[in-house]
């Protein structure tokens, strides 16, 4: 339990250390960066002996006062390991990619002062227990996600960076107005301290408006519709592993997780804001993957499918009940997993021919072997053909809006999912197989380090099909989706546990 | 703003720059005895180093050692304070422990006071006059000037 | 409350800048404006009838009032988020100004679709 700040303490050091140390030898940033992650990876498994207890960590050791933590609290549940666990390892995987990708960009040093800012800001949103604390990573995080869009400082990445800041800010600044307005209602800013409060004090405070800003704020860092405007323009412009953590885990922990733990924590849940959520989510899920139908840029078709399955993944969460949020958490999961392998696909296929664009790819199937395989076992988890993940995740949110009695839903989203296979279908023609019509020329062959970091992300895909079983799940999705479950009483389990 | 700005502001400017880092380093070390601390008193400092760019003209910082050193005294500035965050954390195991101040209290309301807060707020007032002068040099000084 | 309604108007008036105007740096001000919006209403939440500076000086009796300082802890950090956000927002106007040629929104347009 103790160690839970290194995963805020020990990138922040790292990144700063980076660039100090980069004068003595150019290779510094690289293995220094690589081994933090590493360290970060290794230490987010260690924290699976956990095992659904909760445990809080007061920074600086101040004494709670009458029962409630006065300072800044740290709080480690079932939902933060399994938040922990995705982030760290999708890190680690970008990070190795990115050590012969970063060849065409200048500056090393600072993608990887950068980087290792981006996965300190993530590690603190999910462990942080308290509100403020939230916003300062959750703003450190976008920073650092500015910057790293705009990396390759051409017309077109300022263009989409600017766009990014100006929503992204707009965004934190109505969390931040909802932060003040729920301190003036409270009087704390701790997040069990602010849900005991709520519920002593009833139906006194205009809940409602505190709750639209909260959702506003959120859904635009997750790019619900209709908040999804600067997604298809930011994550193509950013280097391929930065648009891998993007795509794959900034949007998942700045919108949902954040949304799940000040929503279903801290403000009690309405089955107004239940519908609210999965109009939002289906509307996200339909109208995103028919926009991704007429792209023809790789990583723009990639990017509005981000949007779909964000939508899954809210639509499985706004359901209530236990079956639908494990399954939610579960996609959210995979969709880390599949949409990081096919970003690291395009990467890919950009290091080698230099074109995004899918009218003038041809035949890659047989000069990309590595690439062409793994994105073959993404396309299909994405579509949702058994036996890879996303066919079990799909499978699960379609039978828990059955179940929750909602039959539309579940029309919907395999409406959506046969949508999604149409799409990728089109990749899969367009750009890997006829060779006969091959036009482009390889100018690099994949190095091994992203082979690598493709083929274990290829793994995990066909592997994680299994979180389902009962005995695994019992472990990670199990106590997960128990602590959104159980609402409002996490303000019992942190006050009342251990420090 | 190459050629900088007349004699008299010249002056001015030479005359006014020491006290007005004087003030900035009171203001970054009294930071636990009065309004302030590292981030104001950090600006002040800042502003100082971009008072003398401003008067005596863009020509003296526009090479690029400057912004290097700005940046190497940033990036210490922040390790700093990380350090101090950490040595908490390595003596006691907890994170950001106030450990001066269980070692050697001083005297309430005196400088000497309140454990590790006034070298947080010396780390915090170098990282920010440095980061204020690398923003004004990157901004206004070495902007290039590309075709679209 | 009136001046909680009127630093939540300063917000909106902020929010409007940002939506309607056209140049770049008046997008960029219009955010700066709302995030002073926000401050100040945290200022001013943190407020108690006859209080003090909450710093504690020499020669202060014990029992003074003084006013909750957590707000002007938490607007102090907030302060220095909108200056690192303001400090990168305008870099890029500058550079996307150098790059483009125009501070024009409606003319920024490489991606569409």
């Amino acid at each position: 339990m103790n160690a839970a700040p290194l995963f805020v303490v020990v990138p922040l050091g790292m990144a700063f250390l980076c660039l100090i140390l980069s004068r003595l030898w150019k290779g510094m940033p690289d293995l220094v960066g690589n081994l933090t992650l590493g360290f970060l990876a290794v230490m987010s498994v260690r924290f699976l002996s956990f095992a659904g207890a909760t445990g809080r960590y007061d920074v600086g050791g101040w004494v709670p006062v009458g029962g409630m933590p006065v300072g800044i609290s740290m709080v480690v549940d079932g939902l933060t390991v399994l938040m922990l666990l995705v982030v760290n390892i999708t890190g680690f995987i970008a990070g190795l990619y990115s050590i012969p990708y970063l060849s065409r960009y200048t500056d090393r040093d600072r993608y990887y002062t950068l980087f290792l800012l981006l996965m300190a800001g993530l590690n603190g949103v999910v462990v942080s227990g308290d509100l403020f604390n939230l916003f300062v990573f959750l703003e450190i995080t976008a920073i650092s996600a500015y910057a790293l869009v705009a990396f390759g400082v051409g017309a077109e990445e300022l263009e989409a960076s600017f766009k990014y800041q100006v929503l992204g800010g707009i965004a934190s600044l109505f969390i931040l107005l909802a932060i003040a307005m729920l301190y003036y209602a409270t009087g704390t800013l701790n997040l069990a301290g602010i849900s005991q409060s709520l519920v002593r004090q009833g139906n006194k405070i205009p809940l409602i408006f505190i709750s639209g800003f909260f959702l506003a704020g959120f859904g635009l860092k997750a790019a619900l519709m209709p908040f999804h405007a600067w997604l298809p323009d930011a994550h193509p412009s950013a280097p391929a592993p930065v648009s891998a953590m993007l795509s794959g885990v900034v949007i998942k922990v700045l919108g949902v997780y954040a949304m799940c733990r000040v929503f279903f924590n801290v403000l009690s849940v309405t089955p107004d804001f239940m519908l609210v959520l999965r109009i939002m989510a289906v509307t996200s899920m339909i109208l995103g993957v028919y926009l991704a139908l007429g792209q023809w840029d790789f990583k723009r078709l990639l990017a509005y499918h981000s949007i779909s399955q964000v939508g899954y993944v809210v639509l499985g969460i706004g359901l209530g009940t236990p079956l639908g949020i494990a399954a939610g958490l579960f996609h959210l999961v995979n969709h880390t997993a599949f949409k990081s392998l096919l970003f690291l696909n395009a990467g890919a296929v950009e290091y080698s021919t230099g074109t995004r664009d899918l009218k003038r790819m041809a035949g890659l199937g047989r000069l990309l072997p590595v690439a062409a395989w793994t994105s073959l076992v993404a396309s299909f988890s994405i579509a949702g053909i058994p036996p890879f993940s996303g066919f079990w995740s799909k499978l699960f949110i379609v039978i828990a809006c059955l179940q929750a009695g909602q039959p539309v839903l579940a029309a919907f989203a395999i409406l959506g999912s046969i949508m999604t296979l149409a799409s990728f279908l089109k990749v899969r023609r367009y750009a890997f197989s006829d060779p006969a019509r091959t036009k482009l020329k390889i100018e690099r062959k994949t190095p091994w380090c992203m082979s690598l970091a493709m083929l274990v992300l290829a793994v995990f895909c066909t592997v994680m099909g299994l979180l389902f079983l009962p005995s695994v799940k019992a472990v990670l999705l199990g106590p997960a989706a128990e602590v959104l479950v159980q609402g409002v009483g996490y303000a019992g389990r942190v006050l009342g546990g251990a420090p | 703003m190459k050629r900088g700005m007349t004699p008299i502001v010249r002056a001015t400017a030479r005359f006014m720059t020491p006290f007005i880092m004087v003030l900035g380093l009171y203001v970054v070390l009294h930071g636990h005895l009065t309004p302030g601390g590292g981030f104001a008193g950090g600006v002040f400092i800042g502003g100082a180093y971009v008072l003398m760019v401003l008067a005596y003209g863009a020509d003296g910082a526009k090479s690029a050692f400057y912004k290097q050193r700005a940046s190497l005294f940033e990036c210490s500035g922040i390790f700093l304070f990380w350090f101090l965050a950490v040595l908490g954390l390595l003596q006691k195991g907890v994170f950001f422990l106030n450990m001066l101040q269980k070692a050697a209290p001083g005297k309430p309301h005196t400088v000497f006071s309140a454990g590790i807060i006034p070298l947080c707020n010396l780390a915090i007032g170098i990282e920010v006059a440095a980061g204020l002068f690398s923003i004004f040099i990157t901004l206004a000084v070495l902007s290039r000037k590309e075709k679209p | 409350m009136t001046v909680f309604l009127l630093a939540i108007l300063l917000f909106f008036i902020g929010l409007y800048g940002v939506l309607v105007k056209r140049n770049l740096m008046k997008i960029v001000i219009g955010l700066v404006i709302m995030e002073y919006g926000v401050n100040l209403l945290f200022v001013l939440i943190g407020y108690s009838k006859g209080g003090t500076a909450p710093i504690w000086s020499r020669g202060m009796p014990e029992g003074t009032t003084m006013v909750d300082p957590v707000p002007q802890a938490l607007v102090l950090t907030a302060i220095v988020i909108g200056l690192a956000t303001t400090a990168l927002i305008a870099a890029f106007a500058v550079r996307i100004y150098e790059k483009h040629g125009t501070m024009d929104v409606r003319q920024i347009r490489k991606l569409k679709g």
